[in-house]
């Protein structure tokens, strides 16, 4: 996926209730920890490079790509994040 | 322990509707005068924000006809505000392009269009309302407006035969999410279980085709597909649990826990007009009384599963219906001692003549 986004009605919220991170979703919500919260944020149809640079710089460095590339590809599997370049 | 919180309002806004389907999940006395004095915006908007802070994130507006309500943008826009994802769950028949357009500038996030059958006449026949091709342009203006759209049909013997027509229509729509929803027999679907029950065979070729369309489309479109109880022999989580995840709110302002509720005679229900829902959903005995699995008798209580927590018991409207008793156990249920009606349920019916949903009272009252 090279520039991944959420797809159509998906909304990110912070559920103050119960102090977790969501994704609503058509009759759903998916819970979030805060690392899948910061990458579904930036998965606005920018490049999987440009993603993994901003969280890279937030994390002083740290490699990120790879928990990035996990995270995206199975939020697709499951239909919440398509690619904006096809 | 404390009791879940839950996930989900269901806002019936108006019993009113131009469709007359024979299994809708209404109340059969959806005329009687106590569901004439609907809620006033107000109390609905007042009612979104409790609903968030006791953890509901899903809004669904629905019905009847939840287009009937002159202010529903701005209950969309109360529901937003409240930090809520809003669902409109409609016929369909009066989405037209103008108010969809106020429904997503109010904030509206997706949008359910009901459709009875993939085939024009058959979907009149069975709706009691010329309607076919209104949903059909409905459902294309959700789309060109970006609203994620679900397509749900409820499945019968009537239009069973016809599921790859209803997932093709599906896809040639765009749709995201397709529900197919076997008739379950409460509200007007119990006067009309002789007309909608269907073959074994039907519902065999229908989930064969399921599976066939779910490997071909992949995650794009989501086909959620709903076996009847009566061909199950261990009981569903009704409601995920009696009071566990849903509340639903009449016309009228009667909290419930689940649609079919007011089935069962001697629980009285709250009014959101008079108590807050905190109050209702921790406090109210029409919450309390099956929540958990204390209430539970035999063979629940020592169910050979261990199922308690899984299946909660199965439905409580329709143990009652059966046995006589909602506290006994879902007859669906293998283990139930009355087990056998429903087996002996699953004969396919013998008429295809429908009862109208109507709100003048039934012209023969359902079979208890």
């Amino acid at each position: 996926m090279r520039r991944p986004r959420l797809v159509d009605g998906a909304r990110l919220q912070y559920d103050d209730v119960r102090g977790e991170h969501v994704l609503l979703i058509p009759e759903g919500a998916v819970r979030l920890n805060e690392t899948a919260a910061q990458v579904l944020e930036l998965c606005d149809g920018r490049t999987l490079d440009e993603i993994t640079a901003v969280l890279s710089a937030r994390y002083e460095g740290m490699s990120v790509q790879s928990d990035v590339c996990e995270l995206v590809d199975a939020m697709g599997e499951r239909g919440l994040v398509i690619d904006a370049a096809t | 322990m404390p009791p879940p919180r839950p996930y989900t309002l269901v806002a019936e806004l108006s019993y009113r509707c131009p469709l007359r389907c024979p299994y809708c999940s209404n109340p059969l006395d959806i005329g009687a005068d106590r569901y004439r004095a609907e809620l006033e915006g107000e109390h609905w908007m007042r009612v979104f924000h409790e609903a968030r802070a006791l953890g509901v994130l899903q809004l669904a507006l629905t019905g009847g006809e939840p287009m009937l309500r002159r202010d529903l943008d701005d209950l969309v826009a109360a529901g937003r505000d409240a930090g809520l994802y809003s669902t409109l769950v409609t016929g369909a028949t009066l989405f037209t392009r103008e108010r969809a357009e106020r429904l997503k500038e109010a904030g509206l996030d997706h949008v359910q269009v009901s459709i009875q059958s993939p085939d024009p006449e058959e979907n009149d026949r069975i709706a009691g309302n010329r309607s076919f091709e209104k949903k059909i342009a409905a459902a294309r203006v959700a789309r060109q407006l970006g609203f994620p759209l679900t397509i749900n049909c409820v499945l019968h013997r009537q239009n069973l035969d016809r599921i790859e027509e209803i997932l093709r229509l599906t896809e040639e729509l765009d749709a995201q999410r397709l529900e197919l929803a076997n008739t379950q027999y409460y509200g007007w679907a119990v006067v009309n279980q002789q007309a909608l029950s269907p073959t074994r065979e039907q519902l065999e070729s229908g989930e064969a085709a399921v599976k066939r369309f779910r490997e071909r489309v992949g995650p794009r479109i989501t086909v959620l597909w709903v076996l009847p109880d009566y061909h199950e022999d261990l009981p569903k989580p009704c409601m995920g649990g009696w009071a566990r995840t849903t509340v639903v709110i009449a016309p009228n302002g009667d909290a419930l826990p689940c649609q079919a509720a007011a089935t069962i005679p001697d629980l009285e229900f709250p009014n959101v007009r008079d108590r807050p829902l905190d109050w209702i959903w921790h406090e109210a005995d029409a919450f309390t009384r099956f929540r958990g699995t204390e209430w539970m008798q035999e063979p629940c209580r020592s169910c050979p599963l261990g199922r308690q927590e899984e299946d909660w018991g199965g439905c409580r409207c329709q143990a009652l219906r059966l046995t006589g008793d909602a506290r006994a156990t879902d007859p669906v249920c293998r283990f139930s001692p009355h087990h056998d009606l429903v087996v002996s349920a699953r004969e396919p019916g013998k008429t295809d003549e429908f009862v109208y949903r109507t709100m003048r009272r039934p012209r023969r009252p359902a079979r208890v």
